[in-house]
């Protein structure tokens, strides 16, 4: 038993890799679901905020992260935007990091033809402006200002849905999808606390522990944390082949095999500890 | 072979130059590691140019209709200063722009990072542990206790033992089990991350070949 647990201790790493690879490949190959409930979690705040907004409301959405944390947030972006299309809201999409104005075409193109919403009537991308914090002030005073422009350079008074926007105080929610800074903190500081505008979104695991504080706080109205949070809002939207959803199956075999191999690593150490070995 | 396709190669040509560093350290994973970091300055360069120079500098200097905004020569020579630390002699310029940028920042976010990081949620702490629900109750006094032996843990100007030890002994237990959650949230980040990569191999990497290989698919 002793010389087992040695040689478990000592167990080479790419062995840990290759068992790691096997429990995300095999349920993605063989496509296993797991049921994915959802409780009283910030995600359903989320949703039961936006779901409680009136049609022809007016949302700015900021798509803040690039290309590395896309399958943690793309998906809660094409969920959001498929819930907010779907009550006939407003989206204004904006970027706070450069890639985000691509990703924010890609996700909106994508629901709005798949649900008949039209560019500039129903949504539109502004784009990607640089300044974070100090630029969210400046939305504070006047939106046209900060984008004269859309991403297409498209101006301001040629866009229908923007005419009755002003500043930041005209949106009726701000939704920050972030990757690190800037992104929740900017907007959770300027646009919540300095100008009132109610924030929500979604943030990388990594991130979330950091901002559930805001939560607790009343400072953010919801929170969708990591893939979880993602499959959680693609649960209540009643997206069936999201690929969040898609992605927990994978997810929890995973993390069971962390979890043996953490067993595994302390019972080793802890048994050559009590023989006098390493210590 | 259609472009989308060859990106689709290219792409995953990479990450399995990039995960073969899981191996041992290798040339594949080298060249691909030089042409990420090759390519993101490139990309940043154009980028900047394109998104941030050009509508934010140069088209405000010389409007759409005409004419010349003299006043948007002091940004440009700013930006000029920062580029003055590549010659020894005139470095000391560059702390100009730097202290602009600083000086800004924390004018701007000084007051309003106090309120948001310290002010909301000291305020937050202040709560009733006698009203609402029993599982309100339980979380509200949790909170507290937590919060009281967290302080009294990074209290050190008196020595911890006898009741004031016990008390950051319960601190450190509740910042462990924090820690604890942080660590579950980041594997949680990097398996997601595994995941968006495999999904990518195999649902769009791996049909690719049957259609290649004239075969269908």
């Amino acid at each position: 038993m002793a010389s087992i647990l040695k040689k478990l201790g000592n167990t080479d790493r790419r062995i840990i890799f290759i068992l790691i690879a096997l429990s995300v490949i095999l349920p993605i190959i063989f496509k296993i679901t797991f049921p994915n409930p959802v409780g009283a979690e910030p995600s359903r705040d989320m949703f039961e905020y936006i779901d409680a907004m009136p049609s022809g409301s007016d949302v700015l959405m900021s798509f803040d992260y690039g290309p590395s944390t896309m399958p943690e947030l793309q998906p809660m972006a094409i969920a959001i935007a498929t819930h907010l299309l779907r009550k006939d809201i407003n989206v204004v999409c904006m970027a706070l990091w450069p890639e985000g104005a691509s990703l924010a075409q890609e996700v909106m193109s994508g629901v709005a033809d798949s649900l008949g919403r039209t560019q500039y009537e129903d949504w539109c991308n502004l784009g990607y402006k640089t300044g974070a914090g100090i630029m969210i002030v400046r939305l504070g005073s006047s939106m046209k200002a900060v984008f004269p422009a859309d991403r297409d350079n498209l101006p301001w008074e040629e866009i229908p849905m923007l005419a009755q926007i002003s500043d930041l105080t005209s949106f009726d929610l701000v939704i920050t999808l972030s990757a690190g800074d800037p992104g929740v903190p900017a907007w959770v500081m300027m646009a919540g606390d300095r100008f009132g505008v109610p924030v929500g979104g979604g943030c990388t695991a990594v991130s979330a522990p950091q901002f559930y504080t805001y939560l607790q706080t009343g400072q953010m109205v919801g929170l969708l944390g990591g893939l979880k949070g993602a499959a959680d809002y693609e649960t209540l939207v009643g997206i069936k082949d999201g690929t969040a959803i898609e992605g927990m199956a994978p997810q929890s075999v995973a993390h069971l095999v962390i979890m043996l191999f953490i067993v595994i690593g302390n019972v080793a150490y802890f048994s050559e500890k009590k023989k006098g070995g390493r210590r | 072979m259609n472009w989308e396709i060859l990106g689709i190669w290219l792409g995953a040509g990479l990450t399995l130059c990039l995960y073969s560093f899981l191996y041992r350290d290798n040339p594949f994973y080298k060249f691909a590691e030089h042409l990420f970091v090759g390519m993101s300055a490139a990309y940043w360069v154009i980028y900047s140019i394109e998104n941030v120079l050009i509508p934010n500098w140069w088209q405000q200097m010389f409007p759409a209709g005409g004419g010349f905004n003299w006043v948007w020569i002091f940004p440009g020579i700013f930006a000029l200063f920062m580029l003055a630390r590549i010659i020894p002699k005139t470095a000391g310029l560059s702390r100009m722009a730097l202290g602009m940028i600083i000086g800004t920042g924390a004018g701007l976010n000084m007051v309003s990072f106090f309120q948001t990081n310290a002010m909301a949620q000291v305020k937050g702490t202040i709560i009733s542990v006698s009203s609402g629900g029993v599982w309100i109750i339980f979380s509200n006094i949790l909170l507290v206790v937590g919060v009281v032996t967290g302080l009294v843990y990074f209290f050190f100007s008196k020595a911890h033992t006898g009741i004031v030890g016990k008390t950051a002994n319960v601190g450190i237990t509740i910042l462990m089990i924090a820690f604890g959650a942080s660590f579950g949230y980041t594997i949680m980040a990097r398996i997601s991350l595994l995941i968006g990569r495999c999904q990518f191999l195999l649902e769009d990497w791996l049909p690719t070949i049957p259609r290649l290989l004239g075969l269908g698919g």
